[in-house]
């Protein structure tokens, strides 16, 4: 008996490091759901606080934080062992966040109150609370850490805050309900989102000028659905992939030329996505069909589709 | 005569980096304050402050994003008591502000409308569903945000089809409002291939607090088989004793069960939720559909002074009625006006008091420029010819 009970403990602690693992919270369900990229399953299912939708590892991987939207705060976890080792500050609803690049400080949107959070992730204190528009959602910071973005989503606006002040310094309008953004080509460009504009806007990060707007199509599906919400970068940043929310699709963006090569059939309302360490694989979170779409990169073909929690909403990479 | 109070939301815009022009957004809130037809059941009268409240959030709203840009807005809410000088009121505040709000029946917004004080002004629509202001007696200066009767009651029938509740049956009130309400049903049943008879008519005076039980099954028991009940009562006189005490278990919709509204506490999707939320911190209650038609119509003029830049009525109403104008409603698409006739085109839920049953237009109800222009009148039905020039 306790041979066996030993031999059955070694096994479980030690599946968790044998592969990559993408880490999908789910909104209506109040868990995580951890994908192994190997075999492409579930293979636990994590209990979180409630509401969960931003998820964010730290650069060394030792914690995962999360957005607890319903319980107003970010929680921080083992992610070995999938306790909850405190929680966060984070201000009212917090739906996004971002980690800035000193691996100390979040950026948090504080959805109910058009508030940007800054929280001191080692003190565990509010540094900085900054006004910005109505809704706060999507959240970017520059790869040199001196600009961080909140976008709000009624507002219609993406705030530039200066990081080392912890003060706006620019807000550019964008299309209707903006909910992600990223800096891209070493913080050259950063790319805004619009769900209801149905647009991506591409700005110089340098000058915060309007540089591009890349517009989508996909047949069959009337525009107003075509609704463009999170985006991830292919290796070099050659390639946007891009969940377009009620039209089922993801679309493949040229980033030089902002052209839309290819549009891939997934879920149910896309919202966001991970890659695999080595980026050939992209995990998408379909909300309202439950499941994750794995897309094969190269191919630009969906392969499988994963079932989930509930509203599955947001996405990481664990390698 | 009649009260007015300004609420004034001028933030500080130390942070606009991007100033267009300093402007300054007047919007008046004009009530017109109508006597409640007496119903037998007194437990949900409407707020005191029903579309006062959605005006509100939609100047927060407005105040906020204008604090970037240099913009800043007023809400004056005007109530005129029964029987007062709605029209005076309405001239005194268009002297002030050519950006009004109206909560009144349709006789009052057509002449408010007609005014010549009014022939440059933006007025909002945010009570009256009568498609007749739609039609052949809409202005050109006048925007509807509430949904037209047409539009909640092809909304119903979309989902009847598709649900292939085909056999319906139905009661009306007396009432003149129940009775549009039921010619609204009829039209939208034979726009979409249904039929109905003619209804069964409640004219009773009992009180059906205590007799419901008995009532309704012996009422409804000769109705026959049929899929669904369909219920007129508009000013919600009789409908609520109706479900579960018919004779046969059917399911019962139109006023009252499932039932098309503009706006319903149960939505929560398409970030709905958010807006719930904030309409319950400045309200302490639940949002309806005068009030989500208030704070549209109050969003409408901040969303096309954001984009325009400009404060002048004609440059807005350009905007709003052109391509460009893509309003985020929380509906899950865009929001734009029709410009034959100035109705808000924007999905219409179906539901129940708890939860969202459909959202309508429906998948396969297909339209050849814009799907949402299944609900309501449609362009080539359109009486209305005051857009045209």
């Amino acid at each position: 008996m306790k041979t066996s009970l030993t031999a059955l403990a070694i096994i479980l602690t030690a599946v968790p490091s044998m592969a990559a693992e993408i880490w999908v919270t789910n909104e209506k369900d109040d868990t995580i759901s951890v994908i192994d990229v190997d075999s492409l399953e579930v293979t636990r299912t994590i209990p979180t606080g409630e509401r969960p939708r931003g998820i964010i590892f730290s650069h060394d991987y030792s914690v995962v934080y999360i957005c607890a939207s319903d319980s107003d705060a970010v929680q921080v976890m083992d992610p070995e062992t999938g306790k909850i080792l405190h929680d966060l500050p984070s201000g009212e609803d917090p739906e996004q966040f971002v980690l800035h690049p000193d691996n100390r400080h979040l950026y948090i949107a504080n959805e109910d109150d058009a508030i940007t959070t800054v929280v001191d992730t080692q003190t565990r204190k509010v540094v900085a609370q900054i006004s910005v528009g109505v809704e706060p959602e999507g959240m970017a910071v520059s790869p040199d850490g001196k600009v961080a973005i909140t976008t709000s989503e009624t507002t219609n606006m993406a705030h530039w805050i200066d990081t080392s002040t912890q003060k706006l310094f620019a807000n550019t309008l964008v299309d209707s309900r903006p909910r992600h953004a990223e800096f891209v080509k070493d913080g050259a460009e950063m790319w805004v989102s619009s769900e209801i504009g149905g647009t991506i806007t591409v700005f110089d990060a340098s000058t915060q000028a309007e540089k591009g707007k890349i517009e989508f199509e996909v047949q069959g599906v009337h525009p107003d659905r075509v609704q463009p919400v999170g985006f991830e970068f292919t290796n070099g940043d050659t390639h946007a992939f891009v969940a377009l929310g009620p039209s089922n699709h993801v679309a493949v963006v040229n980033a030089d030329t902002y052209e839309v090569e290819d549009y891939i059939l997934v879920g149910r309302r896309v919202w966001h996505m991970a890659f695999s360490p080595d980026k050939s694989l992209l995990f998408t979170t379909n909300g309202v069909s439950g499941d994750v779409t794995v897309i094969d990169v190269a191919a630009r073909e969906a392969i499988k589709s994963i079932k989930v929690g509930r509203f599955p909403w947001g996405a990481a990479l664990r390698p | 005569m009649f009260k007015t109070c300004l609420v004034t939301l001028g933030l500080t815009a130390a942070f606009a980096a991007q100033v267009v022009h300093a402007t300054e957004i007047a919007v008046t809130y004009l009530r017109a304050e109508q006597i409640a037809p007496p119903v037998l059941s007194n437990l949900h009268p409407d707020p005191d402050d029903l579309g006062i409240a959605g005006a509100q959030v939609g100047l927060q709203d407005n105040a906020t994003t204008g604090a970037f840009l240099g913009q800043t807005y007023t809400l004056t809410v005007t109530s005129v008591e029964p029987g007062g000088d709605v029209l005076g009121a309405a001239r005194a505040a268009l002297a002030a502000s050519p950006f009004l709000v109206l909560d009144a029946p349709a006789d009052t917004i057509s002449a408010i409308a007609a005014l010549p004080d009014a022939a440059d002004a933006i007025l909002f629509n945010a009570k009256a569903p009568d498609p007749v202001l739609r039609g052949t007696e809409c202005h050109a200066n006048l925007l509807h945000t509430i949904a037209s009767t047409s539009m909640r009651t092809d909304a119903l029938m979309q989902v009847l089809v598709n649900k292939r509740w085909t056999d319906i049956a139905a009661i009306a009130g007396t009432h003149e409002t129940d009775l549009a309400y039921f010619n609204a049903l009829d039209r939208s049943a034979r726009k979409f291939g249904l039929k109905l008879g003619e209804p069964k008519t409640w004219a009773f005076d009992a009180d059906m607090r205590r007799a419901a039980s008995v009532e309704v099954p012996l009422f409804t028991q000769d109705l026959g088989d049929y899929d669904v009940l369909l219920v007129a009562d508009e000013i919600g006189d009789f409908g609520e004793y109706i479900l579960y005490n018919t004779w046969r278990p059917r399911p019962v919709a139109g006023s009252v069960g499932l039932s098309p509204r503009t706006w319903s506490p149960a939505l929560e999707q398409w970030g709905a939720v958010q807006l719930q939320g904030r309409f319950r911190d400045v309200a302490g209650r639940d949002m309806l559909s005068e009030d989500y038609a208030a704070w549209i119509a109050v969003r409408s003029i901040g969303e096309a002074v954001t984009r325009t830049g400009s404060g002048e009525a004609a440059v807005l109403r350009d905007y709003m009625l052109s391509d460009k104008f893509r309003l985020d409603g929380f509906k899950g698409r865009p929001l734009s006006y029709r410009n034959w006739n100035g109705q808000l085109r924007q999905p219409m839920p179906v539901v129940h008091p708890r939860a969202l049953v459909a959202i309508t237009p429906l998948d396969g109800f297909l339209h050849r420029v814009n799907e949402l222009d299944t609900l309501g009148m449609d362009e080539p039905e359109s009486d209305c010819t005051a857009f045209a020039e």
